[in-house]
């Protein structure tokens, strides 16, 4: 095709780009080199379990947009989702290149019990302090995972882990702006952070449990090992609730989820999760726009 | 402190990959026709400016290969970004090209350029203050004071840390009394 046949406003603009765009690798698979990198199965499954934690976690945000308590707060929660998306879509992807399957094909015709996210990031949004409680969790347990994923052995999980940990920072830091506010202010806003905190904390434990998997991946310099995370969690979790003057629930006295989200065993709240994200492309499959 | 290896591997980043123009003529050409190409969320920046153009390729059989990187994970611009410079270098006659995303080494505001900073600011939008590396650690924070870009003041106030994009914080100037966008560190 010459130059002189596109037309920037016409219809052209479309054709050429999807034809070429088919040859180009996907995000996450180029590694710096251009090379594409193909999972290891150990590698692939613990690709898995990072990518279902911010998919999942994603969706759940999605759905205050327009139901936020302000605009601000419509964009800001659908911004981060849109971070974790990206992260989820490089770490689906990896994960597929171990069977040749795509970042889609992952999120959208796996059911139930093939996902591997901890039962936290299902867990619903309640209100907004519950949502809130939920995204300090998670917060902080990613950006501590990710500062030391990015001296994996692996070089994707690296550049993943370099890309996603300081777009974590942020929401680690919108996330610790919201508990300051609630707890600081008004009795309501105060009742409902402690609340919330109550209700939340016993999805805590299962993100540090370790498994022979991890425990394999770890002794390879590739994954981090979840129990190692703890210490440094909680230092930081310490840090927000002093200065709000909240404090952590009491270990043991409080009820813990069993957990099981890593090996497919998930809370109720996942397969509603999972029937409205994924109706669309199992009702019109490889339906696009 | 592990925050302070990631400060650490910013600025060791930043300094190694900061402006990959080629040094061949030709490849000089190829990534002039790709410096065109504007961000489609803020017109005024190119993706040169943006620091998203990473390097650009001739191999010997004539085939181009560019490679971008995304500014944010999820950033919507990125896909339209990658169109037009397929777009720009197939108008520009090059008809064998390719379009590579890369995440490593992880973008940082470190890159922008100078030009762009200002292109930002007289646009309207303030730009990062400050470097990535030197960002302040831990979880509560003091943020350092963000300027008008219209009148200058430092008497300004975050309205929301997320803006109309994850890139962005929403300000407002208490003494022109306008809203504006900040481009945030990252």
């Amino acid at each position: 095709m010459s130059g002189a046949d596109l037309d920037p406003h016409g219809d052209v603009h479309g054709d050429v780009s999807v034809d070429r765009l088919a040859l180009a690798d996907e995000l996450a698979g180029t590694a710096a080199d251009g090379s594409t990198a193909v999972a290891s199965e150990d590698a692939a499954e613990y690709a898995l379990r990072l990518g279902d934690d911010a998919l999942v976690l994603a969706q759940q945000l999605g759905m205050w947009i327009a139901r936020a308590p302000e605009l601000e707060e419509d964009v800001a929660l659908g911004n981060i989702a849109l971070d974790l998306i990206g992260h989820a879509r490089s770490l689906l992807h990896y994960a597929g290149t171990a069977s040749g399957r795509s970042e889609d094909d992952l999120a959208y015709w796996r059911d139930e019990p093939e996902w591997r996210n901890a039962w936290l990031f299902e867990q619903p949004n309640g209100d907004f302090a519950h949502t809130i409680a939920r995204q300090l969790a998670a917060s902080v347990y990613l950006f501590e995972l990710y500062a030391r994923l990015v001296d994996s052995a692996d070089p994707t999980l690296a550049a993943i882990a370099a890309k996603s940990v300081k777009e974590v920072d942020y929401h680690r830091d919108h996330a610790t702006q919201w508990v300051l506010r609630l707890a600081g202010g008004t009795e309501e806003s105060r009742r409902r952070m402690l609340l919330a905190i109550i209700d939340v904390w016993p999805y805590v434990d299962e993100l540090f449990d370790d498994d022979e998997l991890v425990e394999r991946l770890a002794a390879a310099g590739i994954a981090v090992l979840p129990s190692t995370l703890r210490p440094a969690f909680d230092a930081v979790i310490d840090e927000v609730f002093a200065e709000a003057a909240l404090e952590r629930p009491a270990g043991r006295t409080a009820f813990i989820a069993s957990g099981g989200g890593r090996r497919g065993s998930h809370t109720e709240h996942l397969g509603p999760l999972l029937a409205e994200m994924q109706v669309l492309a199992r009702a019109h499959p490889g339906a696009s726009w | 402190m592990v925050t302070a290896a990631v400060a650490q591997r910013a600025e060791a980043s930043a300094a190694s990959v900061a402006r990959p123009v080629p040094s061949d003529p030709a490849s000089a050409r190829v990534w002039e026709v790709a410096a065109t190409v504007t961000d489609p969320e803020i017109p005024v920046l190119t993706i040169e400016d943006l620091g998203v153009l990473r390097s650009v390729e001739i191999g010997d059989d004539g085939a181009v290969r560019v490679q971008l990187t995304p500014t944010y994970s999820g950033c919507p611009a990125l896909d339209a970004m990658r169109d037009d410079v397929l777009l720009a270098l197939t108008h520009a006659g090059y008809d064998d090209v390719r379009v590579d995303l890369v995440l490593a080494p992880a973008w940082t505001t470190d890159w922008m350029s100078e030009a762009g900073k200002e292109k930002l600011r007289t646009y309207g939008i303030q730009a990062p203050t400050g470097s990535a590396a030197a960002r302040p650690a831990g979880p509560v924070r003091v943020q350092l004071a963000v300027k008008c870009p219209r009148c200058d003041s430092l008497n300004t106030r975050e309205l929301a840390r997320f803006g109309s994009t994850s890139c962005k914080a929403l300000y407002e100037c208490r003494d022109c009394l306008e809203p504006f966008d900040y481009f945030k560190v990252l």
